[in-house]
């Protein structure tokens, strides 16, 4: 369908314009988003798609090297890696996609907060924030998990606050630029009170950029998640992670070396991938100053 | 002028390692699980556990701690070491030059190689060069650290034995940690002497010195580096604190005796003491590593001490 001025309506290409099918418009886009919904659906489907039950031992079919049936090879306890592999996309997606989801909430809040109000508050928070940004991300996550023991639920946490400090600075440089221009001020003129010019003006313009720095920092938090699993401070087995899988894998380094290759390279190519898209997502969204300016 | 920027820069530590020795003091005593349960033998009596609670102060109340504590590592003393009982001064000074050299190589190898392909990049324009330094970006600032270097390890230590798969004994176990560490390195810095050089090399005063015909050699490294260097060395001295994160996870996969895998071992063996120590030592560091940093800024860019001051 097309409207008087020859342009295309329709739901369809209404979609197409979207700035999420815009990031698909180059080859590198396509590659990156098609291997993220791929692996989302595999996650999703784990059970319909994994060859094995993830936590099938099968001793004497131990350190088995890559080969039919056992495509990506054993463990040491004869579990099918590939199996593993799959679920433990389902692992690391959940819990990053949780942990970053709480991070934005509470860095949004803060920021906000921060920003609007600015005075003594405003300092104490950026101080505390710029305290945290100079610190390594996984000195933070082991602070915390040591704090409240070792787990996923603690991995969550752990992640959240490792990069709180990234989405406040964001959304507070977002908001005091916003404060100042012309709308806003007109907004206070005709009454609006805080809570209004917050929620209804300051944080829907200031949102965009955060959510696509929270989508980069998701693949982050995969990292963060899969070292702390290396530690045996995240996922405990026989939940399959990763991070975990790597972790048990070191004793048979020299024996079993597709224990830690093949999740290794399961978290690598999904970091890579969701760093390449989220770049085509920001140029596809034009915000590229506005991340600068944090 | 720049003294005085000096001067306010270092007051600025005051407050903010007043708050980091705070927020170390507290978070280890949030910590679930008490010490002495480690330290106690079965079968002791409550009376021996209470001796052992008043011997290591841990009944008092936790200010009173904090100031004990923050006036003995004025003293260089950083208590006893309840689980390893040793003066925690000396596991610190025995781990802290295994992570010092290390961090010194890692430090070293990334400038020097990021910078060398970031000019390389920035001066060649050719496509290819230019993908290939993006993709090493890519995946210097993606690839998680201890899988790189367990792929080093199964690559160089295993297939071709060039070098020991773990421990601290001679220069050659350095190889693999510091490429390791460097590995993220240098990509970053190389990527932000490219974007410097590129930037520098619009600047009308860049068109001067061609049109007064000087080689574009001299131009490069009389006029251009310097003018870029100033990102260059903001990147380098926040990358302190990321070596040091690096460091925790590179020494822990490696087998080596450093801050790091004490660090890790402490935080097992709910070692306060131990942990409070590590902690302090790389805030330290990393807040020594932001100052200088600052202040290598200021010195190049009379802007910056202008403004803070």
């Amino acid at each position: 369908m097309t409207n008087v001025i020859g342009k295309k309506t329709g739901i369809l290409s209404w979609l197409r314009n979207t700035p999420l099918a815009k990031a698909f418009d180059s080859w590198l886009g396509k590659i990156a988003g098609g291997f993220l919904v791929l692996l989302l659906l595999t996650a999703i489907f784990a059970p319909w798609i994994t060859p094995f039950n993830y936590a099938a031992q099968d001793l004497m079919n131990g350190n088995a090297p890559p080969a039919w049936p056992n495509l990506l090879g054993t463990d040491q306890f004869g579990r099918d890696v590939f199996s593993r592999v799959i679920y433990g996309a389902r692992t690391s997606l959940s819990v990053s996609v949780t942990a970053i989801s709480i991070s934005i909430a509470a860095g949004m809040t803060l920021g906000a907060a921060a920003g609007y109000f600015g005075g003594i508050f405003e300092r104490v928070v950026m101080t505390v924030v710029d305290l945290t940004w100079s610190f390594p991300d996984i000195l933070i996550a082991l602070i915390f998990v040591a704090i409240i023991g070792p787990g996923l639920t603690s991995t969550i946490f752990a992640i959240a606050i490792a990069y709180l400090a990234q989405f406040t600075r964001l959304t507070r440089a977002q908001i005091v630029r916003l404060k100042r221009e012309t709308f806003i001020e007109a907004s206070i003129n005709l009454g609006g009170k805080p809570r209004h010019i917050l929620l209804r003006h300051l944080i829907p313009n200031a949102i965009t950029p955060v959510i696509v720095i929270g989508m980069l920092a998701i693949g982050d938090g995969i990292v963060l998640e899969a070292t702390l699993g290396f530690f045996g401070l995240g996922a405990q087995p026989p939940t399959p992670s990763w991070g975990a899988m790597m972790s048990s894998g070191t004793a048979q380094l020299f024996l079993s070396p597709w224990v830690i290759i093949f999740p290794g390279m399961a978290v690598a190519a999904t970091v890579i991938a969701v760093n390449l898209f989220g770049d085509e997502l920001i140029r596809a969204l034009d915000i590229r100053d506005r991340i600068k300016e944090a | 002028m720049l003294l005085r920027y000096i001067f306010f820069r270092v007051l600025m530590l005051i407050p903010v390692s007043i708050s980091i020795s705070v927020v170390i003091f507290m978070i280890v005593h949030l910590l679930p699980g008490d010490p002495i349960d480690n330290l106690i033998r079965i079968g002791s009596s409550p009376d021996d556990r209470a001796l052992l609670v008043t011997k290591y102060g841990l009944d008092q109340p936790l200010f009173v701690q904090y100031f004990r504590w923050l006036g003995a590592m004025f003293q260089g003393d950083f208590g006893e070491a309840i689980v390893l009982r040793r003066p925690v001064a000396d596991l610190i000074s025995q781990n802290l030059p295994y992570s010092l050299t290390l961090g010194a190589m890692a430090f070293a190898f990334s400038s020097i190689v990021g910078i060398i392909l970031g000019t390389i990049s920035a001066t060649t324009r050719s496509a290819l060069m230019e993908q290939f330094v993006r993709g090493f970006i890519l995946l210097g600032s993606t690839v998680p650290g201890f899988w790189l270097a367990l792929l080093m390890i199964l690559f160089f230590a295993v297939q071709l034995q060039m070098f020991p798969v773990s421990g601290a004994k001679g220069w050659d176990s350095l190889v693999l940690p510091v490429l390791t560490i460097g590995f993220g390195g240098v990509a970053l810095v190389a990527r932000v002497t490219r974007v410097a050089l590129m930037d520098a090399r619009r600047e009308d005063f860049v068109t001067l010195l061609h049109a007064k015909g000087l080689s574009s050699g001299t131009i490069l490294f009389r006029h251009l580096m310097p003018h870029a260097m100033l990102p260059v060395v903001t990147i380098l001295a926040l990358r302190i604190g990321w070596i040091l994160g690096g460091a925790v996870t590179v020494e822990f996969v490696f087998g080596r005796p450093g801050l790091g895998s004490l660090l890790i071992r402490a935080l097992g063996q709910r070692d306060y003491p131990v942990v409070q120590g590590c902690l302090l030592m790389l805030a330290l560091a990393v807040m020594l590593g932001t100052l200088i940093g600052d202040v290598a800024q200021a010195a190049m860019d009379p802007r910056i001490r202008e403004a803070k001051t």
